[in-house]
């Protein structure tokens, strides 16, 4: 089961520059290591992270192994409308996993 | 071992040569599964193509001793207005001796509002990490940092 957290302020004034903090469960198998047997690990990472306000694209991370397990993430959005902040990550197996936090721009 | 020899009778010392190959095969593939200076900086040019990169712009933010390889804190911050004339297009972080070089590439616009992204990231060894942003205006900085890992992440070993 993965599981994602993310950090994106209530309330902000138009035009503010947020911090967007986002944390997911996931092991970023490198798919570089063998099991006790020899036999090759094979790789499972979290590929591509992408991040929509009101459904336009504001960031885009393309991941490699070279990122740590349960990766944290931590960029910048200029606050231009009340709205949705959907944040997308998507894995080499299974579903993407999605989360949307909502907030609210005076 | 040469391949075009006249065939000789299997002698021991033949025997040897081929049982000794054999036992490093393993130790040489996974060697050629590592990056090196010279992977990291054609990773570089496969990104940047034919642009100079110049110094300068770009922070890279990392520990100089680093107790545990397998998760490092990392912030990359790039000097720009951020609009939309003039802002970063995408940051790429390399590595020289994880198994690939490339560790992360961002893409931001004008939308960032400000161009700093913090992650954390695996290193297999002491090594030099390089972080590439490319602007809006076509033009590419970069800024190193170079660490001493003390545990490296556990990459190749078994869990």
């Amino acid at each position: 089961m993965t599981q994602a957290l993310v950090n994106v302020p209530a309330k902000a004034k138009r035009g503010e520059v947020i911090e967007i903090k986002t944390l997911i469960s996931h092991p970023m198998e490198t798919g570089y290591r063998h099991d006790t047997n020899g036999a090759p690990i094979p790789r499972d990472i979290i590929h591509t992270f992408v991040a929509r306000y009101n459904g336009e694209e504001v960031f885009r991370a393309d991941l490699h192994p070279a990122i740590a397990a349960n990766p944290f993430i931590t960029f910048f959005t200029v606050a231009t409308e009340s709205g949705a902040i959907e944040l997308t990550w998507t894995p080499d197996h299974g579903e993407p996993v999605t989360q949307t936090a909502n907030i609210t721009v005076e | 071992m040469r391949h075009n020899e006249p065939q000789r009778p299997a002698t021991r010392r033949r025997f040897l040569a081929v049982a000794g190959g054999l036992a490093l095969a393993p130790i040489l593939v996974r060697r050629s599964a590592r990056a090196t200076p010279a992977t990291m900086a054609a990773a570089i040019r496969e990104a940047v193509g034919e642009a100079e990169v110049r110094e300068g712009k770009i922070t890279l933010e990392l520990p100089p001793l680093v107790e545990n390889g397998n998760a490092v804190p990392m912030t990359v911050t790039v000097e720009s207005p951020m609009t939309a004339a003039d802002h970063v297009k995408s940051i790429h972080v390399f590595d020289e001796k994880n198994p690939e070089p490339v560790i992360a590439t961002f893409h931001l616009g004008p939308r960032a509002g400000k161009a700093k992204i913090s992650t954390r990231v695996r290193l297999a060894d002491s090594q030099t990490v390089v972080a590439i942003a490319e602007m809006s205006d076509g033009s590419f900085w970069s800024a190193s940092a170079d660490m001493i890992v003390t545990l490296a992440a556990c990459i190749e070993e078994s869990p």
